[in-house]
């Protein structure tokens, strides 16, 4: 950009641009990107100053091949968050390869594959500012690796969960190679003992937030709980601390820490720690007093002595008792003695009785968000108790509330007018309840999945006034057709998301006025038997942030289809084509896609072994789903080439079942299996 | 040598020779009485067998004596040719006596002579070290073989004194000490003499006449001999006075040191010497400090010391006879100086036993030659250390970034947090295995698999960034189904412009099934 002949250039092209500092522009990029995604690429392919000016604007990089990482950090100077989730390989020559990026403070390896203690020297030293980095599944990261790791001295974010083969040593390392750390993830480092985190509770004294979940066995917990509990309680910064399916944590070691604790703790999680009872809960609570945040999902029952323990933690925001038993007047007791509650979740818990929450609910004015997931003996006394008592509720899931009858769930849209999500999913919903639901014109997110008396009239109550949706779900809504789909996709221009699985009824309309929706990422019309690549063409075409594709038993989908999605939709990371027409020319095509990270690929007809091989070598693919009768098909070693390049082989053993089961038949037969 | 000794002068050489025979033959002739007097008869025959052990003693001792000078030269040799001058006669003859004063007189004379020359030239030249030295040494020697002469002449005249060996050896014995021949210890040994003739000694060397004989030789030569002495002798630094056989032994496994300066009295120091400590003795003499391999050897040896282990009881069980006598508390000293286990060291600490010493000496100052075959970094000098290193080497090794090793982790643990800026270290061998071969290894032909195969590309380097990005403008045209595109790549996504590198994507597809394999230059 330098040489006089570019300036010029560049002047002669466009004089506005050039005489717009740098910081203006890329406020407007900004706000051009929030509104458009695709826009920036426009702007960037106008003209080289553009060209240069995005360059110097874009401050994440995703790249597809870790190969051409230098070059592409030399073009995009200013990056400062590197993405490597799209490469499933990342060798250890193409770190080696990087050349010093200052800019750099992020890097995500979370989901790659192939790099080692070397490598990550090399990315350490090419990255001097390096604060947060992501290691996550490192199966095969090691102490050598944590050991290169620690040289980053700067790092404030880390995240090494999954990485079984990490031990104390290489946890000893980190602790003490970078000091500034501040959060930290070990969750299933099964590897690490109380030593190496005792050593960190003492070298890292700014951590804020750690996860330690899974980690502490019942067999070593003995040790972890007394050497090293206290010294993690009492780190001075701890805001949030994660200890899930922590089995070895029980009544004593909690009962240990009382006074010691750290002050500044805002969120435990204990959820799956099934050795905790009332008692340790007690404890805890009298040892934290400032939390914000309580998760003891599928730990213990919930005695009324237990809830109203509660009340000692004055601040308490967000309680979570998923999969909790509740014993007499234990979610009553939750009603008096957690005046601020403002996040009640309930999901799947046993014993909630219309009686106790609607006490509950009286008590509980701040409540926002509720979760009544599969409290099936509630009915519409507790709904109306709910609806009346928190008008100001944002977010009501109640998936299975089956006693709940249509007239009931109309009391959510008449009363509930602030809720920006809902879940009503396998509910007596009807039109009607769509219709009042029309009354919540924030709506965002909107699961009425199996609802089988919804129909076309519905959906166009709630695309007239539910503008700003995001995401819905019909999955098995059999009542509806193209016309509902129309309205949605006319009424809801900010849909991202949409599932339609199973209606039947919807053909290539749908798709096409779908496409309409250039912010749509996620499609579902598996089992939609009437939809065809004409339609799946308009969706290409128009939808080109598509990420996520189901076209599963599609049937009439054929290679077309795959050809229009291989040269339109490059954003698309995930897709299932079982049962669809698609024959190898569609598969290769399709494989050019450079994103593809999941494919599933069972009862493909028009596949043969070649064709598969052949688009599986040319795609970088993560993971790929097979039908068995392909693994003695294709050759071994093959697969041992796809498989070293990061895709994982899933092998599937599913019989061939082309007929589609209508929807209220299928619900029955959902709801005698709930009965027995 | 025997050669240039036969160029002697005549009579220089016949006065030594018949002094030398004479000394000889009156030797032959005690040791001769002393073996009649406490032996059988029977034992004619052994004066003809004992001489030989005996004239080694003489002739080193005199042709060391008289090899600087040529004159005295044959000496030593006379005496093989002339073995047998075995008279066994008692009673002493006058015409041999006046032969030996004749001798004395002459043999003085000649001293006399060399002295006064010494004299007048010394007040002339002060150089011609080494031909002074030379005359020193022939005085030295004639006056040997005076009081030799002297002695043995007189004791042939004294009926109590018949006793052989003690009228001439402890004569020769002490001269040969303060001259110094190498032989003189080992031969003080051997013919060390019972204790009640030990007695009797002193009577011999300080009688008047031997006084007066020495008095004369130290106004002459003192300063001298007093060299001399330093020079082998280097603990026994008081001049010409006559040293007991008592002390010498005593110094002897001292080994020189000086006791001034040990604290008053509390235990006895005794310091081995280097080769000792080294070898592979385990038994040790409390006396000499002599090491052996078996204790069968050591007891053998301690008959040496005296009759008090011999007896069967001592040579059962040494550690009893020790016991039985109130011997000293015995501490020992390393023989390396500047150590603090050596006794001239100012603060010094001594070694318990002689195992200590050994182990003190090997780990502090000797290589460290056994290295852990395990490990191949740990070193010791002590057999047995390595042999506990080697109990917890290997796994159990937990690593310092200073350095340090701990057999627990939690040690190290511990250590770390104790110290700012330690780290856990991974041993060197683990990375190699756990970084480089555990994934990579199996994975690196997989590398080479998939680099011949995929990446494929003409031009994957920065240049073609540009003209992909030129490239990229086409992709908003209209696919037609029929012709399959040569921008069919994923070309559309603007998160990754740099990666853009559209190519058919069957370009990239093997040509045949397995052509794959082809190894490509520029991948």
């Amino acid at each position: 950009m330098a040489t006089p002949t570019q300036h010029h250039k560049r002047r002669r092209l466009s004089p506005l641009l050039h005489d717009l500092a740098d910081e203006l522009l890329f406020v407007i990029l900004d706000r051009v990107a929030a509104d458009d995604p695709r826009a920036l690429k426009s702007f960037a392919l106008a003209s080289r100053a553009c060209h240069a000016a995005e360059a110097r604007h874009r401050r994440l990089l995703r790249a597809f091949r870790a190969d051409l990482l230098p070059a592409a950090l030399a073009r995009y100077s200013a990056v400062s968050r590197l993405d490597l989730s799209l490469c499933p390989r990342v060798t250890d020559a193409a770190l080696a390869a990087l050349s010093t990026a200052p800019s750099v403070s992020a890097v995500d390896l979370s989901r790659s594959r192939g790099f080692g203690a070397a490598g990550l020297a090399a990315l350490v030293a090419a990255c001097p500012n390096l604060t947060d980095l992501d290691l996550s599944n490192g199966l095969d990261f090691t102490d050598a690796g944590a050991a290169e790791v620690a040289k980053a001295r700067r790092l404030q974010r880390l995240s090494l969960s999954r990485c079984k083969q990490l031990t104390d040593m290489g946890l000893g390392c980190i602790a003490v190679g970078c000091p500034d750390l501040r959060e930290l993830s070990l969750k299933w480092c099964i590897g690490v003992t109380h030593m190496g985190l005792d050593l960190l509770a003492l070298k890292c004294k700014k951590l804020k937030i750690l996860d330690l979940s899974y980690t502490m066995e019942e067999k070593i917990a003995v040790q972890i709980v007394k050497n090293c509990f206290p010294a993690i309680m009492k780190l001075q910064n701890l805001e949030v601390l994660i200890l899930v399916g922590c089995n070895g944590i029980d009544d004593d070691a909690l009962t240990s820490l009382d006074q010691e604790c750290s002050k500044s703790l805002q969120v435990l999680d204990m959820s799956n720690s099934y050795n905790v009872t009332h008692v340790g809960v007690l404890s805890v609570v009298n040892a934290m007093p400032n939390l914000l945040e309580l998760n003891l999902s599928y730990c213990c029952p919930v005695t009324p002595s237990m809830s109203s323990s509660f009340k000692m933690i004055h601040k308490l925001q967000t309680l979570k008792l998923d999969g909790c038993q509740f014993m007499a007047d234990g979610l009553k007791s939750i009603g008096k003695s957690c005046v601020s509650l403002r996040e009640l979740s309930l999901s799947k818990c046993s014993g909630v009785t219309d009686t106790d929450l609607s006490f509950a609910v009286s008590r509980l004015k701040n409540l926002l968000k509720l979760d009544i997931t599969c409290c099936r003996k509630i009915t519409d006394v507790s709904l109306a108790a709910i609806t009346s008592s928190c008008p100001s509720l944002i977010s009501l899931r109640m998936e299975s509330c089956s006693l709940v009858s249509s007239v009931g769930l109309q009391l959510i849209g008449k009363r509930c007018s602030h809720l920006e999500e809902l879940d009503l999913t396998d509910n007596d919903l009807d039109d009607e309840g769509l219709k009042a639901l029309s009354g919540c014109r924030k709506l965002s997110s909107l699961k009425i999945g199996i609802c089988l008396r919804i129909s076309d009239e519905g959906l166009s109550h709630i695309s007239k006034s539910c503008s700003d949706l995001r995401e819905i779900d019909l999955y098995r809504c059999g009542g509806i057709s193209d016309e509902g789909v129309t309205h949605i996709a006319q009424g809801c221009p900010m849909l991202e998301s949409i599932n339609l699985s199973y209606c039947t009824k919807l053909t290539d309309h749908s798709l096409r006025s779908l496409s309409k929706c250039i912010k749509l990422n996620t499609l579902e019309i598996r089992g939609c038997p009437m939809v065809s690549s004409a339609g799946l063409s308009e969706i290409a075409t128009g939808c080109r942030l598509l990420s996520k594709l189901d076209i599963k038993k599609c049937f009439e989908i054929n290679d077309l289809g795959m050809i229009f999605l291989s040269q339109f939709s490059h954003s698309l990371r995930q897709i299932n084509l079982s049962y669809c027409s698609v024959s190898d020319i569609g598969l290769i095509s399709l494989s050019s896609i450079c994103g593809l990270q999941n494919m599933t690929i069972v009862h493909l007809a028009g596949v043969t072994p070649n064709g598969l091989i052949a688009a599986l070598m040319v795609c970088g693919l993560r993971k790929v789903k097979l039908h068995e009768a392909f693994k003695s098909m294709v050759p071994l070693h093959m697969v041992k080439v796809v498989e070293a390049r990061g895709c994982v082989f899933q092998w599937i053993n599913k019989p061939y079942q082309v007929a589609l089961q209508p929807c209220d038949l299928w619900k029955q037969q959902s709801q005698d299996l709930l009965v027995q | 040598m025997e050669s240039g000794l036969g160029r002697s002068s005549e009579t220089s050489l016949k006065a030594s020779s018949s002094m030398a025979s004479n000394t000889s033959r009156n030797t032959d002739l005690d040791q001769q009485g002393g073996h009649f007097n406490s032996m059988d008869q029977s034992c004619f025959a052994r004066p003809s067998q004992s001489f030989p052990a005996f004239s080694p003693l003489f002739g080193v001792q005199s042709s060391s004596l008289y090899l600087p000078d040529d004159n005295e030269a044959k000496i030593g040799n006379q005496f093989e040719p002339n073995p047998s001058l075995n008279n066994p006669t008692v009673d002493w003859d006058p015409q041999v006596m006046l032969s030996n004063l004749s001798f004395l007189e002459q043999k003085i004379k000649q001293v006399k002579d060399i002295v006064q020359s010494m004299s007048s030239r010394e007040s002339q030249v002060a150089g011609g070290s080494s031909e002074v030295q030379a005359k020193q040494q022939l005085v030295t020697a004639d006056l040997t073989c005076i009081i030799i002469q002297l002695i043995s002449t007189a004791g042939s005249l004294l009926p109590s004194m018949k006793n052989p060996l003690l009228s001439s050896n402890p004569a020769v014995r002490h001269l040969s000490n303060t001259l110094g021949s190498p032989m003189a210890f080992g031969s003080s040994c051997n013919q060390r003499p019972s204790s009640n003739n030990d007695a009797t000694i002193p009577d011999i060397t300080k009688t008047p006449d031997y006084e007066e004989l020495m008095n004369s030789l130290n106004s002459t030569t003192q300063g001298e001999s007093d060299e001399l002495m330093k020079c082998q002798n280097p603990c026994g630094g008081e001049g010409s006075e006559p040293i007991p056989m008592e002390d010498h032994d005593v110094k002897e496994s001292d080994d020189g040191g000086e006791g001034e300066n040990l604290p008053p009295g509390s235990y006895v120091v005794l310091q081995l010497e280097k080769e000792e400590i080294l070898a592979p003795h385990t038994h040790f003499c409390l006396i000499c400090g002599k090491g052996f391999k078996r204790d069968a050897n050591l007891r053998m040896h301690m008959r040496g010391h005296g009759d008090e282990y011999k007896t069967p009881a001592a040579l059962a069980k040494p550690s009893k006879d020790s016991s039985s006598e109130p011997a000293p508390v015995t501490r020992y000293s390393c023989p390396y100086v500047g150590c603090k286990r050596n006794k001239e060291h100012r603060k010094f600490q001594p070694l318990k036993t002689i195992l200590c010493v050994k182990n003190h000496y090997k780990r502090s100052h000797c290589d460290k030659s056994y290295t852990c075959s395990r490990c191949n970094t740990k070193k010791f000098s002590v057999i047995a250390d390595l042999k506990t290193h080697e109990k917890h080497c290997g796994r159990d090794k937990w690593l310092c970034s200073c350095g340090t090793t701990f057999s627990r982790k939690d040690k190290l643990f511990g250590h770390v947090a104790l110290f700012q800026g330690h780290t856990p270290a991974l041993p060197m061998d683990d990375v190699k295995v756990t970084g480089a071969s555990e994934q990579s290894q199996d994975s690196e032909a997989m590398n080479n698999m998939v680099g011949s195969i995929v990446y494929n590309f003409p031009g994957s380097s920065s240049d073609d960034i540009p003209n992909l990005d030129m490239k990229m403008a086409d992709d908003t045209r209209y696919f037609s189904p029929l012709c399959i595109d040569p921008c069919f790549g994923g070309l559309d996504d603007f998160t990754r412009p740099g990666f853009d590198i559209s190519e058919n994507p069957f370009s990239f597809l093997p040509s045949g099934s397995c052509s794959f394999e082809q190894q490509n230059g520029d991948s």
